[in-house]
């Protein structure tokens, strides 16, 4: 049998590995998104209801739906988001993906990323920066401003550069972020910078008004996060055409809602296997500490299961200064999750450690048998809904969802 | 019991690689001597349970 799920794992891992990610467009998730409805919230992470989401989760969901002209403000929100009217699904049952609280909204303007060799696409919004935003739980009034521009004038005018560019390769672009020290999950400065170099010479011909352009490169420039949101739709597309292969075991979903981590794995199909979500060790910005803090959130840890991020963190010594540990602890992470991983990526490479390929495809097998758990980096979210970001560290998944996949799989693949 | 081998090893400089518990690794890094620790766990962390899953599929 074992024989079996590695050829499987093979094909898997061929298929991540053949991926072809373009960014094509922006559009409005509404109008893009499979399956989604005016009356749909889609989130981050396995399937969570209203009263069970974290407080960083709840105050996404209002934000959206103030956003939406559904709730006016806070308490409206709230008696909408329990009335049972309102449709919570996790962004993964849309082909989307969405960093923290990961709350898409009919209206948002969504990166749409496609898969060339395989032709399936991922959805991802905009990012809008750090600290008071809404993917964190804030929803003031700033932060529902900014969202609306972001719709009204930063949207429109991207869609029409990247429209006037054709598809920009992202796979390169990650490639070489990589080389510059990014590791496409919490340190995105020179996937940013990159981005900024592709698309300017196309957004500086449209006929916005020159303080308009200069205001939406100032954006993009100030957000060293602003790469993540396109890093996260090219990684759902590079592993969905792994997903639902029989027999193999290599996970193509992990992701958080705050208040449950859980998996999937190719051969499983659409069954997600969760667990509590962590408590991430980290760096507080001022004013905050672990006492402040919301569990893992996000599917943001896409990245991961990707084999970047976390498992790159080699490539990107600097980020233990966004979320602690030491240059070598970076290189520690990155060594032991080839424990866990059935391939090196051969597009994806790390310059310290000679040009070897980023530790790529968890296998489930793997993990349960060495008992080493994925590396992920994260951003921390307050515990209460309404305030933000707090601060980024690192995290483990919790072990049960592994244990209790195997089982699963022992039972469909075993007898 | 000819001790006078096991005499000379320790009066040479140690190189050690420690396999199993940490704390033997630390305990020697407290003496100044050179070790490598190396990570190893019984597989599954031990658990019968997921050591009879993961045989299942060896089959």
């Amino acid at each position: 049998m074992r024989a079996n799920i590695e050829e499987v794992n093979q094909e898997a891992v061929s298929r991540i590995q053949r991926a072809k990610p373009e960014l094509i467009d922006v559009s409005i998730a509404g109008e893009t998104i499979p399956g989604m409805k005016r009356n749909m919230i889609l989130h981050a992470g396995p399937p969570v209801t209203w009263e069970n989401m974290c407080g960083p989760m709840k105050g996404a969901v209002i934000g959206g739906l103030i956003l939406e002209g559904l709730a006016k403000n806070r308490q409206e929100a709230e008696a909408l988001a329990a009335s049972g009217d309102i449709l919570f699904e996790p962004c993964h049952h849309h082909s989307s993906v969405g960093p923290m609280a990961g709350v898409v909204t009919w209206s948002m303007p969504v990166w749409v990323v496609e898969n060339k060799t395989f032709g399936n696409r991922a959805y991802c919004t905009l990012n809008e920066g750090l600290g008071k935003v809404l993917r964190y739980g804030a929803f003031s009034d700033q932060v529902l401003a900014r969202l609306r521009w972001m719709a009204e004038d930063l949207a429109p005018a991207l869609k029409k550069a990247i429209s006037r560019h054709g598809p920009i390769d992202m796979k390169s672009l990650i490639a070489q972020a990589l080389q510059m020290g990014d590791e496409g999950h919490n340190r995105n400065r020179a996937g940013t910078s990159l981005f900024i170099r592709e698309i300017a010479p196309d957004l500086v011909m449209l006929d916005e008004s020159r303080e308009q352009i200069a205001r939406i490169l100032t954006f993009i420039h100030g957000n060293d996060h602003f790469f993540l949101n396109l890093s996260m739709p090219s990684c759902k597309c590079t592993v969905d055409a792994a997903a639902s292969l029989e027999g193999s075991s290599v996970v193509t979903t992990m992701a958080r809602n705050g208040t449950e981590f859980g998996i999937r794995v190719s051969g499983l199909g659409d069954r997600w296997f969760t667990g509590p979500a962590g408590i991430v060790e980290g760096l507080y910005l001022a004013g905050f500490s672990a006492k402040d803090a919301a569990r893992d959130i996000g599917d943001s840890v896409i990245t991961e299961t990707a084999g970047i991020g976390g498992f790159a963190m080699a490539a990107a010594p600097a980020i233990v200064k966004f979320v602690g540990g030491s240059a070598s602890d970076a290189i520690r992470y990155t060594r032991q999750m080839y424990e866990i991983t059935v391939a090196e990526n051969d597009a994806y490479r790390i310059p310290t450690l000679d040009f070897r390929g980023t530790p790529t495809g968890i296998d489930l097998l793997r993990v349960v048998e060495t008992g080493i758990l994925p590396a992920i980096n994260t951003g921390i979210a307050h515990k209460e809904p309404g305030i933000g970001m707090v601060g980024a560290g690192l995290v483990h998944p919790p072990e049960n969802c592994f244990h209790d996949a195997l089982e699963a799989f022992a039972k469909r693949y075993g007898e | 019991m000819d001790v006078k081998k096991i005499n000379e090893l320790f009066s040479k400089e140690l190189k050690v690689i420690n396999m199993g518990l940490d704390s033997f690794a630390d305990n020697l890094r407290k003496e100044e001597v050179e070790v490598l620790h190396m990570g190893w766990k019984p597989p599954a962390g031990g658990s019968k349970r997921l050591i009879a899953l993961l045989e299942k599929l060896d089959r």
